[in-house]
């Protein structure tokens, strides 16, 4: 049966890993997560025969039907713009997952007995006239994992939890039932101080010749406390880089709990994970200019001096005027931000692209990578509105063709196409790559009011002489733009 | 000791793997990416049904019991998350 098992944990790996690479391409993409999706099952169906089990089936198959149906149901229930709160939920019941099995093993832990010892120990134990069944209870449980898997375990109980507790915050402040980012004094000082407890709890129970059960439980409430503390201080706007780097630290909590059960399944996926999350959370941080440290240990306001004074006024257009002015347009480019998806406006600027693109303009859209609530997220949205993929251009592809482009149009977007970044040393997005829309002969700008934005910062676009503020809710605009350009 | 630096050597080998998979990936699939990465994880499961299968005492099996309810949420909302971002991206269709 172990050979059966073993087999099966390798179809599920290799799975995986193809699933994983047919997920890197949009058109074999769906297929991908059914790879991987099969192999689950694979692992899944075959570990109910899994040596190691020997009872508790009944409550393995109730909490695969609690948990199951429970993210069943919310999964195939959410709205685009909810996902990415979702996906910190179920990353955190992965590092959640990991924790306890963390747990389990260290209430039962014992390391193995050197043979040598264990010889010994049974010549002791017949000349002392033990049965043949104790000797045997003695052998069967002299196995044990050593301390170097001991201490993997620990510190895969650590990152899991962190994770968890961390990812429960993280999906607390988008769903928004955390509106700001809490900072206790010396926040930093105390989260050093309360990681350097949980690490050495850690090494004592490792070192400890018997479980203590107390200290157990005392590491991994202090771990989970560790989690939150680690995730409050943290805004809104920096959290995709946050839960993508507990979707890191879940990979490799999962891999280390895989070294103690000897799984390698989970030695496998979690280190593929751990990897990919990494260079992701790389990537991500890389597209706002912050250092990964910055955004985990800083928050936005601290950064930068006083912003450079905005000179000019901003200047109103209403959307007829701005809709005989796309019909003349021989290229428009459509940058999209989170706004136009929260005002549910993404159907209505398809519409009204096609409309365009039927009398003959050109459309594009241009998508920064971190507009929405995580990167990728508003090409999901886009996506979901029916928008082809082939339509979307990221920044490195389209920021030289703003120059040549009649009218850009910005809807929903803000920090991601403020030329401050570029000019502004003192402005606190300074250095961070955006769009060069300020380079487009005319720019319409679709907002709500005169307010700033999600990051609170002045944006210069706004402000320019080719810049024309088209007020009001997006999905209204739309509406009216739309109408507009079928009545030309 | 020769069983642990095997483990090593899978450690390692797969890190690479996880990292080349992804490093050609465009940014309009990095929010699915991240999910499907997510769902990836969910065999945490299988170490969770191992734990609770071999349970000993009534803690044991409580702890496990939470760690399978919890693996199982992660590897089925991960995989229904994904697939219906996955399932929205189409081409522009011929003569548009």
């Amino acid at each position: 049966m172990g050979f059966l098992i073993e087999t099966s944990y390798l179809l599920t790996a290799i799975l995986f890993i193809l699933g994983l690479k047919r997920m890197s391409h949009p058109r074999t993409a769906p297929a991908g997560i059914v790879w991987a999706g099969v192999g689950m099952l694979i692992a899944t169906v075959f570990t109910f025969f899994h040596p190691s089990i020997v009872g508790n089936y009944g409550w393995m198959l109730l909490a695969l039907a609690i948990g199951g149906g429970l993210a069943w149901y919310t999964a195939v229930r959410v709205a685009m713009t909810d996902m990415p709160q979702m996906i910190a939920i179920y990353n955190g019941m992965g590092g959640g997952a990991a924790g306890a099995i963390a747990a389990t093993e260290l209430l039962k832990q014992h390391f193995a007995i050197p043979p040598a010892q264990q010889l010994a120990t049974v010549r002791a134990a017949i000349e002392a006239g033990a049965d043949l069944d104790t000797v045997q209870d003695f052998v069967l449980h002299a196995d044990g994992p050593s301390g170097f898997i001991m201490l993997l375990a620990v510190l895969g109980a650590i990152i899991g939890t962190v994770s968890f507790s961390g990812s429960v915050v993280a999906y607390a402040k988008l769903q928004g039932l955390i509106t700001r980012a809490i900072r206790l004094p010396s926040h930093q000082l105390i989260n050093a101080v309360m990681f350097a407890v949980v690490v050495l709890l850690g090494l004592i129970i490792v070192g400890a010749s018997e479980p203590n059960a107390f200290l157990i439980m005392l590491f991994f409430l202090l771990a989970l406390v560790f989690g939150v503390m680690m995730a409050l201080p943290i805004g809104g706007a920096d959290m995709p880089v946050v839960i993508s780097l507990f979707n890191a630290f879940t990979g490799l909590a999962v891999a280390f709990e895989g070294f103690a059960l000897n799984n390698s399944a989970m030695i496998i996926a979690g280190t593929v994970v751990g990897a990919a999350g990494t260079l992701l959370t790389q990537l991500m941080a890389r597209a706002m200019n912050r250092p990964i440290t910055n955004i985990l240990f800083s928050s936005w306001a601290a950064m930068g001096g006083p912003a450079t004074e905005v000179t000019g006024s901003m200047k109103a257009a209403d959307p007829q005027d701005a809709a005989v002015q796309m019909c003349y347009a021989n290229k428009v480019i459509i940058v999209p931000g989170y706004g136009l998806a929260v005002a549910q406006a993404q159907h209505k600027i398809w519409e009204m692209s096609a409309l365009l693109m039927e009398r003959g303009v050109t459309v594009k859209f241009a998508i920064h990578p971190v507009a929405g609530r995580m990167p990728g997220h508003m090409n999901v949205l886009m996506a979901e509105a029916g928008v082809p993929y082939d339509l979307i251009f990221d920044l490195d592809e389209i920021n030289n063709e703003f120059e040549t482009t009649d009218v850009a149009l910005v809807i929903g977007a803000n920090d991601v196409v403020n030329p401050a970044a570029k000019t502004d040393p003192n402005s606190p997005i300074y250095g961070m790559p955006v769009l060069n829309v300020d380079e487009a002969k005319n720019v319409l700008v679709v907002k709500r009011g005169q307010g700033k934005g999600f990051s609170g910062i002045e944006n210069h676009l706004f402000f320019l002489d080719n810049t024309r503020m088209v007020y009001g809710d997006g999905q209204k605009v739309a509406a009216e733009l739309i109408a507009a350009i079928k009545a030309f | 000791m020769i069983e642990g630096f095997l483990s090593l050597y899978i450690f390692m080998l797969a890190a690479f793997v996880g990292y080349e998979v992804i490093s050609r990936v465009p940014v309009i699939l990095h929010t699915p990416l991240m999910s499907g990465s997510n769902f990836v994880h969910g065999i945490v499961l299988v170490g969770a049904m191992v734990a609770l299968g071999h349970a000993e005492t009534g803690l044991e099996t409580f702890i496990g019991f939470i760690a399978v309810i919890l693996g199982a949420g992660n590897a089925v909302g991960g995989y229904f998350v994904t697939a219906r971002m996955l399932e929205m991206f189409q081409e522009s269709k011929k003569g548009q």
